[in-house]
């Protein structure tokens, strides 16, 4: 007896279908929405030359880090570096897709962490679905996207912002639980409201993990938007799929080390900004 | 007071409901606070009750006055009324000064001080205490101890402290209830509970005190009984040594003040010389109050002449002698 396989797949395809017919309207708005924030974001920050822009951002990395000269001169040379590779507008298509990307996906993350903290039932939903999300190949993202938002920047963003948020969302919530029971009892104790009680005492004690759970949204936020190249998101990823289409090693190692300078530079500026 | 898991810090913890209680009535000026919706209990804990913790709970990310001042803040109180309660709060546990300094920065007996000023700010009629005193240093509890009793003193508030250690129980507690596995063993003064233990368990569990910190005069005195008048003579005065038994005897006046002792030999010699009573006692007399810690008679009552206890103004209460002493210390060995 032939045992029929069961059609996991073509349900799948069906609620995909399904959303893109019946929801069009509504992808499409938010579309042309995120498509003029990238925009936005991008002719902003190509507004600076080149070399004014690296020293803002140096002088920026100076009061950050705490007066740490080695990483104001990292950035601003790193960032010149780029700029002599050729590589400037490329980098700034990058930087535009992570901040928006990771923004969005921090806007949805960080309350549902929340939630997750304080609600029971929430969590156990959740929890499911995050490690469901972090064990997916990264590429099957793209696929859906591809279907509801065609190719472009705005799919790219879309997997970007499901691929970063789970880190965020678990940081949010282990922060959260991770309050000294005292410490509640003491807001309780004196009175607080429930919104009190979060903003005043719960999120300020917990931001340290949030904090590291935002470095790890920026940083897979970077790593993604490099992967949804193949999907016609533009930027650095976009060199790199061309230098392994071409086998130009020298175009793809170029680009490659343009995505680890921006890499550094964000990931010392959050961390810089989490409070010790 | 009582062991730990006695449930002591959840009576504490249902008494403003951060545990429910399942059963019962919390009565506070009149109204039940068990029963009191979310709105009406939170005006409970913001105006009527302080709590300070076991590990004090200070908010890391604040400062002093920020941490003093957060009742207030989430009363909605203005920032300079409430920069202005905070700093009173924080003078009054002695840490003038320090307004600004991160909480991290302060020992442990500081931080402590820093979680009564915040339950001080609100100015609450209660202030509950949750083994408040535990995490410090012996030296630093001890000193912890007085000030809170110099602080009680000067605001009469009520205070409902918890504590797993009988002698803090015994020194700050006006009252002490002891509690074994959830129930009240016994609720009384520290002299009830050490003179009359309800059951084998606080016999038990007192049997380690060292009493003579706790009894005070009051409890090992007898009666003055007899006492010789000034207008008599040392004659009457041998008479009532011999029917009683004992080498000395008070001398008092009309309205029962102490005015002398007159020792049995010397009580001999003035009657064969015929002399007053005023003659022949003298006024060197140990005397003490009603409430003196026995420790601090048992160097004098070792010389075994009688002390008298007496009212401030001088009227004779009554007597303690070496046995007396002795007989109250006896009871702890049994």
């Amino acid at each position: 007896m032939v045992i029929p396989k069961i059609p996991i797949g073509e349900g799948v395809e069906k609620v995909v279908n399904w959303i893109e017919d019946d929801f069009g309207i509504l992808l499409d708005i938010f579309s042309d929405v995120t498509d003029y924030i990238i925009s936005g974001l991008n002719d902003t920050l190509l507004l600076f030359p080149p070399i004014v822009f690296a020293l803002i951002i140096g002088i920026a990395a100076y009061f950050i880090g705490r007066k740490d000269l080695k990483l104001a001169i990292g950035s601003t040379v790193g960032l010149l570096l780029i700029e002599n590779m050729g590589l400037w507008v490329l980098s700034m298509e990058t930087i535009s897709l992570v901040l928006t990307s990771a923004s969005l996906a921090l806007i949805i993350a960080i309350p549902l962490g929340i939630i997750s903290a304080k609600n029971e039932f929430a969590y156990h939903v959740i929890k499911p679905l995050l490690d469901l999300m972090q064990t997916m190949p990264s590429f099957v993202y793209l696929i859906p996207a591809v279907i509801f938002f065609g190719l472009g920047n705005v799919p790219g963003l879309v997997a970007t912002i499901v691929f970063a948020m789970p880190p965020a969302i678990r940081l949010t919530t282990l922060g959260i639980q991770q309050v000294p029971k005292e410490l509640t009892e003491v807001a309780d104790a004196f009175g607080s409201t429930p919104w009190q009680k979060l903003t005043k005492v719960e999120l300020p004690t917990a931001l340290p993990s949030i904090m590291a759970g935002v470095n790890q949204c920026i940083m897979l936020s970077l790593s993604m938007v490099v992967i949804a190249a193949m999907i016609g998101a533009r930027g650095l990823g976009y060199q790199v799929l061309i230098g392994i289409q071409r086998v130009d090693i020298g175009q793809g190692f170029e680009a490659g080390l343009g995505i680890v300078i921006i890499a550094i530079i964000l990931d010392r500026f959050t961390q810089h900004l989490t409070p010790k | 007071m009582g062991l730990s898991g006695s449930g002591k810090s959840t009576l504490l913890r249902c008494i403003n409901r951060l545990i429910e209680p399942t059963a019962g009535n919390i009565i506070l000026d009149g109204e039940d606070v068990a029963t009191a919706d979310s709105e009406e209990l939170r005006e409970i804990r913001r105006k009527k009750m302080g709590m300070v913790f076991q590990n004090f709970a200070l908010i890391p990310h604040r400062t002093v006055l920020d941490n003093v001042a957060y009742g207030l803040e989430i009363q909605g109180i203005s920032k300079e009324e409430r920069d202005v309660k905070g700093k009173e709060a924080i003078e009054t546990v002695g840490l003038k000064g320090y307004e600004d300094s991160k909480t991290s920065q302060l020992s442990g007996g500081m931080q402590q001080r820093v979680g009564l000023a915040r339950a001080l700010a609100t100015d609450p009629d209660i202030l509950l205490m949750d083994e408040a005193f535990s995490a410090l240093d012996p030296l630093i509890r001890s000193e912890m101890q007085d000030e809170l009793l110099a602080l009680e003193e000067k605001m009469q508030k009520t205070i409902v402290f918890v504590s797993h250690d009988l002698d803090e129980a015994l020194k700050l507690g006006d009252r002490i209830m002891i509690m074994h596995d959830g129930k009240i063993a016994q609720i009384g003064t520290a002299e009830n509970i050490l003179t009359e233990p309800a059951d084998d368990y606080v016999s038990k569990f007192v049997a380690g005190v060292d009493r003579t910190k706790i009894l005070t005069a009051e409890t090992v005195m007898k009666r003055a009984d007899p006492v010789v008048s000034m207008n008599s003579s040392p004659k009457v005065a041998l008479q009532l040594m011999r029917e009683h038994g004992i080498s000395s005897i008070f001398v008092v006046n009309r309205e029962k003040h102490l005015k002398g002792i007159i020792s049995v030999d010397d009580a001999v010699s003035g009657s064969k010389a015929g002399k007053t009573i005023k003659d022949v006692m003298t006024e060197d007399v140990t005397v003490t109050h009603l409430d003196t810690p026995l420790n601090e008679l048992i160097p004098t009552i070792e010389n075994s002449s009688p002390i008298a206890v007496t009212k401030d103004d001088g009227k004779l209460l009554g007597v303690i002698v070496r046995g007396s002493v002795l007989g109250a210390l006896a009871i702890e060995e049994v």
